[in-house]
């Protein structure tokens, strides 16, 4: 594998420290050039040199106007105020809320904030998302921070100027300083403005020092400075807490999938795109009772385990398998039970799988209850193992959280309602700021190419789409040059579109260069991404002769199959290989590390 | 006056689309959303539907990381609202299969789709276009649907009125093949440079353009509604010729005292040859006049009264060869539609049906009206007519079948007993789609109308007819100024009050009270009821009996609907 950078520019490297900076890359593996490359990037930011992103630049003495807008009055008057701050010779940052990176607020010093109030009360559609930041438990604390509010409005409605005032209050609040009393206009602003822009520019110049330069410490990107590496494992995880739980399916979908966000905040835990997380979950307490009323065991009784005493209900809660129905589990309680049905049933191998498929064990209790003792059961039961999710974030992007894509199992079956255990517990039982105990788990078999120049494949429908969310936050914050091309797939468009606005704003900034897409039910044949991948034979053969590596992240059993096959029909109908040259082929690029696959 | 104000970004977008294509082939094809490049979403409306969205999802899919549910709504256009049953089963099955489900009559005489994703437009344009319905300029700085009186006693003569409003229509159509290439894959025209706009130019009109042909004394098409209307002028049973009225239009904006409705102007009497030419005389006038700077003061109403009639007229009847003659004189005296069984001259009958709000729809749990109308239109094959408030006339009934048609009507819920109030009562679409509206209105007033029912009852005044309007936004689109009772949406539950109009659709209403809910609503409406029902005259209506008692001033004129003058109870601008 080649780390030759072979695209984009060499930033005035001169030869020499370019091939010292080549024999370095020889000798590392791909996760010590991704720690280096975040490492490098922290430097950057900290020297204020040309490394940090215009959209996330800000520093100390810098002006930032901030305006949320819905009819334009309130950018104008922003505008106006950026002229006569630039002509007072502040530096200055002028920035919709609809624009601003709500992470960045933390990091700002001085502001003016300029927004506006619609209807009853409600802020423009650009600062919805600012403002339930600041009024959500996640508001950062604000305390070098120097602000000023003008607050636009309508007198004739009830809650003039609502928005600003909460603005103000809430900044207030937060820590920040009130720099100037918050002004409140009426429709018919223009003059208030133009006796409060001067009053506001001498205010913030008499605060700000002298020129705008770049101040020392980094006024962004915090992440990238090596962080000490924190030992947590499966068997230590990390108590944190649940920060967000956010359906991301709309109202029609069949299904019901999360975006669930953690917060790593001074845990030192961090994470590769690729990686996975381990999540450490309770089962569901009714379902714990309803199982322990069928087997007419006391709650309260005494079971041990690992030779501690318990009672039987907290270890069914937290220590014990309750949703996965185990084949051994039904032979064994078959016995248990004497249950001459269930051990017919259990008899041979394949009824016994189809039985236990959309089974849970209280199924199997519900249908053939019998009084064991509770050690009895203890026995049946196998231990509770974590569940791992693709992790759907790259803490280039998040910083100290981490993200997943979570797909919640439930189904009516038996004449009940199933949810499944981990999803059931992060998605319906945890609430908001609730603990959760998790762990990394490191996969070096599916990481971004060494080579930031290299393309990049990706194909991921349903929830497979988790890691490619995390690639490319990690290839837009490493500006890396490389093209990326997304295949995702789900059953509807307006429905299941799994982050479509983030994909959106990836491919207008030109990061995500191609995105394919098969809605299955949206007509009458079924489309799926193996069908677009074939669609497009000639691309993705183009591609992979230019070194693209390929992604493939999801359903094992049908789509990861379906996908191998679409990739074997695109190389020998493009390369005119045979059926047993194109598998070679394939087997190839999984060596050299150019076809990797997470699928479950 | 203007030369010196920048053009508005549609004016460059129209500039720059050729002939409105714009980027709307390429958008249809990008399949990571479901909207329209920005400025196509301007020049889609000449090809006759809007890009909406949900609004009542529009924060919860920003959270699901889901942009917003756009969909498109489509207007047809269908000169006079006259329709085939044919072309009515067909437009029935292009409901069911390619929209959100349901028609939408609406008061341009036509019938709306909502719901339509994007990626079948394409297949419902051609859909309607095989039953030979067009969408072509139902929307857009362009003359759209043309309306035209619905329900005369004299079939000949309407037929005659009728013919003459569709020639109108036609007239005014683009010239470009914009429409023809990218709906119905017509081979693109290789010279652009050769394609003319005659009457329209490069950059269309300023602003939206209405025309109405109305039929005295009946005022159903709302002349004062429309940009450019002609008043029939009947004598012994023949058409003479037309009066000429310009300058209505309702639109106007909160809290903007430069915008306000207005009534038109008669600018004479004209022969009916000379109708065509007397139109785009007054469109290419408007075209090289109206106010390109500013859309809130774009409408041909503004264009005459800055300019002054007089001199707007000369304009006319120089780019036309015709000169008005004095007005001929006529009268109108209504501007609602009249319910229930008429009998035409040739002894067919016409049955209008009240569509609530125009909303034709299968409910799940309520009356099956579409499946009612379609079961219609396979019994009568006779033809429909919308009517300009949003009802419906199965029209040209064979005396046979009269009974079966009111059977099919009762059953399927589309004949039923409701108050002359709710008849009487009209709201446009407003949310969820709508993205002008600031408050409900399709789906709040039949409550409202509900609880003022119950006020009327109690007066003693449940036969009489009071128009009762409301529009989610001061655009106008059921035409509130003109009603006797309007409610303007303001911001969600709020409304501005008006009250005045004369029941006919000749007055403005004024402003009485500003921004309030359904509680004070009541409050301020009880008493004027109560009065009304003690006080009035016999047979004065509730919008005279306003103005006669000083609660409100009389508008003529859309200069004087904001002013104040002292002694009334109105309040506001």
């Amino acid at each position: 594998m080649s780390t030759q950078p072979t695209h984009g520019t060499n930033a005035g490297l001169d030869p020499q420290l370019l091939d010292q900076l080549n024999q370095l890359a020889q000798t590392l593996t791909s996760a010590q050039l991704s720690w280096i490359g975040g490492y490098f990037t922290g430097l950057g930011a900290q020297s204020g040199g040309s490394a940090i992103p215009a959209r996330a630049a800000a520093s100390e003495n810098v002006l930032t106007i901030l305006y949320g807008s819905q009819t334009g009055h309130a950018r104008s008057v922003a505008e106006e105020l950026n002229e006569a701050a630039t002509a007072a010779g502040l530096a200055t940052e002028l920035v919709s809320m609809g624009k601003f990176k709500e992470k960045n607020l933390k990091k700002l010093k001085y502001a003016c904030i300029i927004i506006s109030t619609q209807g009853e009360g409600d802020p423009p559609d650009d600062a919805l998302g600012l403002g339930e930041y600041l009024h959500s438990t996640k508001a950062p604390k604000l305390e070098a921070f120097q602000f000023s509010v003008l607050a636009l409005g309508d007198s004739s409605y009830e809650f003039y100027c609502k928005t600003g005032k909460d603005f103000d209050h809430r900044l207030e609040e937060l820590g920040g300083q009130r720099v100037l009393d918050r002004v409140d206009l009426d429709v018919d602003f223009d003059d208030g403005a133009d006796a409060w822009i001067p009053q506001a520019v001498e205010a913030m110049k008499a605060l700000i020092p002298e020129g705008g330069a770049p101040a020392a410490a980094p006024a962004f990107g915090a992440f990238g400075a090596p962080a000490p590496t924190a030992n947590y494992s499966r068997k230590k995880p990390l108590k944190t807490r649940l920060l967000a739980c956010q359906k991301i399916t709309g109202r029609q979908s069949e299904k019901d999938i999360r975006h669930i966000e953690i917060d790593l905040e001074g845990s030192g835990l961090t994470y590769q795109p690729g990686d996975s997380l381990g999540v450490w979950f309770k089962n569901d307490e009714e379902l714990v009772s309803d199982l322990l009323k069928l087997l007419q065991i006391d709650p309260q009784t005494t079971v041990h385990v690992n030779e501690e005493p318990r009672t039987i209900h907290d270890a069914l809660v937290e220590t014990y398998e309750l949703t996965l129905l185990h084949p051994a589990f039904v032979t064994e309680y078959a016995e248990l039970a004497d249950n001459a049905e269930l051990r017919q049933a259990s008899a041979t191998t394949e009824p016994l799988q189809a039985y236990i498929e959309d089974r849970q064990i209280i199924d199997v209790v519900r249908q053939h209850p019998a009084p064991i003792e509770a050690e009895a059961l203890i026995g049946l039961l196998r231990k509770l193992t974590p569940r791992l999710y693709s992790i759907a974030s790259s803490q280039a992007e998040v910083e100290e959280e981490v993200h997943l894509t979570l797909g919640v199992v439930k189904y009516e079956a038996h004449g009940h309602y199933h949810l499944g255990g981990a999803s059931g517990f992060l998605a319906h039982r945890l609430q908001e700021g609730e603990d959760v105990q998790i762990y990394v788990e490191s996969n070096d078999n599916f990481r971004l190419p060494a080579d930031p120049g290299k393309p990049v494949i990706m194909i991921g429908p349903g929830t497979g789409i988790a890691p490619f969310r995390a690639f490319l936050q990690e290839r837009a914050a490493s500006e890396a040059a490389g093209e990326n091309w997304l295949f995702f797939g789900n059953p509807h468009f307006t429905e299941d579109f799994l982050y479509q606005t983030e994909w959106q704003e990836f491919l207008q900034d030109e990061v995500l260069n191609r995105i394919d897409l098969a809605f299955s039910r949206d007509q009458e044949h079924k489309i799926y991404v193996q069908h677009r991948i074939v669609e497009q034979a000639t691309e993705v053969w183009q591609w992979i002769q230019r070194g693209a590596h390929l992604y493939v992240c999801g359903d094992e059993s049908r789509m990861a199959h379906d996908v191998h096959q679409a990739l074997l029909d695109v190389i020998q109908d493009q390369a005119g290989y045979t059926a047993e040259e194109a598998e070679a082929f394939l087997v190839q690029l999984r060596k050299d590390g150019r076809y990797q696959k997470d699928v479950y | 006056m203007s030369e010196e104000q920048p053009l508005t970004e549609v004016e460059h977008i129209k500039a720059r689309s050729r002939h409105l294509r714009g980027t709307i082939e390429e958008g249809l094809q990008n399949r990571t959303t479901g909207a329209l490049p920005a400025d196509d979403t301007q020049l889609s409306k000449f090809h006759g539907f809007y890009q909406q969205d949900d609004r009542d999802l529009r924060d919860e899919r920003r959270h699901q990381k889901l942009e917003p549910l756009y969909s498109f709504m489509l207007r047809a256009r269908v000169p006079g609202g006259v329709i085939t049953a044919e072309q009515w089963k067909a437009i029935d099955q292009i409901a069911r299969e390619l929209t959100g489900g349901g028609l939408r009559l609406t008061t341009r005489q036509t019938f709306q789709y909502h719901g339509i994703l994007k990626h079948n437009v394409k297949p419902l344009i051609q859909g309607i276009n095989k039953a030979m319905i067009d969408s072509i300029a139902a929307c857009g700085d362009v003359n759209r649907n043309v309306l035209c009186n619905t329900n005369p006693v004299e079939s000949a003569l309407h037929k005659q009125i009728f013919d003459d409003a569709s020639a109108l229509s036609t007239h005014l159509l683009p010239n470009t093949r914009a429409y023809h290439e990218i709906w119905l894959d017509d081979e693109k025209v290789v010279d652009f440079a050769a394609e003319h706009e005659p009457i329209y130019g490069d950059t269309y009109l300023p602003r939206k353009f209405k025309i109405a042909v109305a039929i005295p004394p009946h005022n159903d098409v709302d002349v004062n509604g429309n940009d450019l209307s002609f008043v029939a002028i009947i004598e012994d049973g023949q058409l003479q010729g037309y009066d000429v009225l310009a300058g209505g239009g309702m639109g106007s904006t909160h809290g903007e005292t430069d915008t306000y409705p207005q009534i038109a102007k008669n600018f004479g009497f004209v022969k009916p040859a000379d109708i065509c030419k007397i139109a785009e005389g007054v469109v290419t006038t408007q075209r090289d006049f109206g106010d390109r700077t500013n859309r809130k003061h774009a409408r041909l109403k503004y264009t005459i009264d800055d300019m002054g009639v007089e001199k707007f007229k000369q304009h006319v009847e120089e780019r036309s060869g015709v000169t008005f003659e004095e007005p001929a004189p006529y009268e109108f005296t209504m501007h609602s539609d009249r319910y229930g069984w008429v009998e035409n001259a040739d002894g067919s009958w016409n049955l209008t049906l009240f569509i609530e709000q125009g909303r034709i729809t299968d409910l799940p749990d309520g009356p099956q009206m579409m499946t009612g109308l379609l079961k219609i239109a396979d019994l009568h094959g006779g033809d429909f007519r919308m009517t300009a408030t949003q009802n419906l006339i199965v029209a040209q009934v064979d005396a046979t079948k009269k009974d079966e048609v009111e059977q099919l009507a009762r059953e399927y819920g589309l004949l039923r007993d409701v108050s002359v109030l709710r008849e009487n009562s009209m709201a446009c679409v407003a949310l969820p789609t709508c993205a002008l509206a600031m408050a409900e209105a399709e789906r709040y007033l039949p409550d409202l109308i509900t609880k003022l029912e119950v006020l009327l009852d109690k007066n003693g005044l449940s036969k009489q007819p009071i128009v009762i309007r409301m529009t989610g936004c001061p655009n106008g689109c059921a035409r509130p100024f003109l009603a006797e009772i309007a409610f303007v949406g303001k911001a969600p539950g709020k409304y501005n009050l008006y009250l005045g109009g004369d029941g006919k659709g000749t007055r403005l209403v004024k402003l009485f009270r500003e921004n309030i809910g359904e509680a004070q609503i009541l409050k301020e409406l009880e008493p004027l009821i109560e009065n009304y029902a003690k006080d009035r005259e016999d047979g004065e209506g509730f919008g005279d009996y306003l103005v006669r008692t000083n609660v409100v001033p009389a508008v003529y004129d859309g200069r004087d609907y904001h002013k104040n003058p002292a002694g009334y109870l109105s309040s506001g601008i």
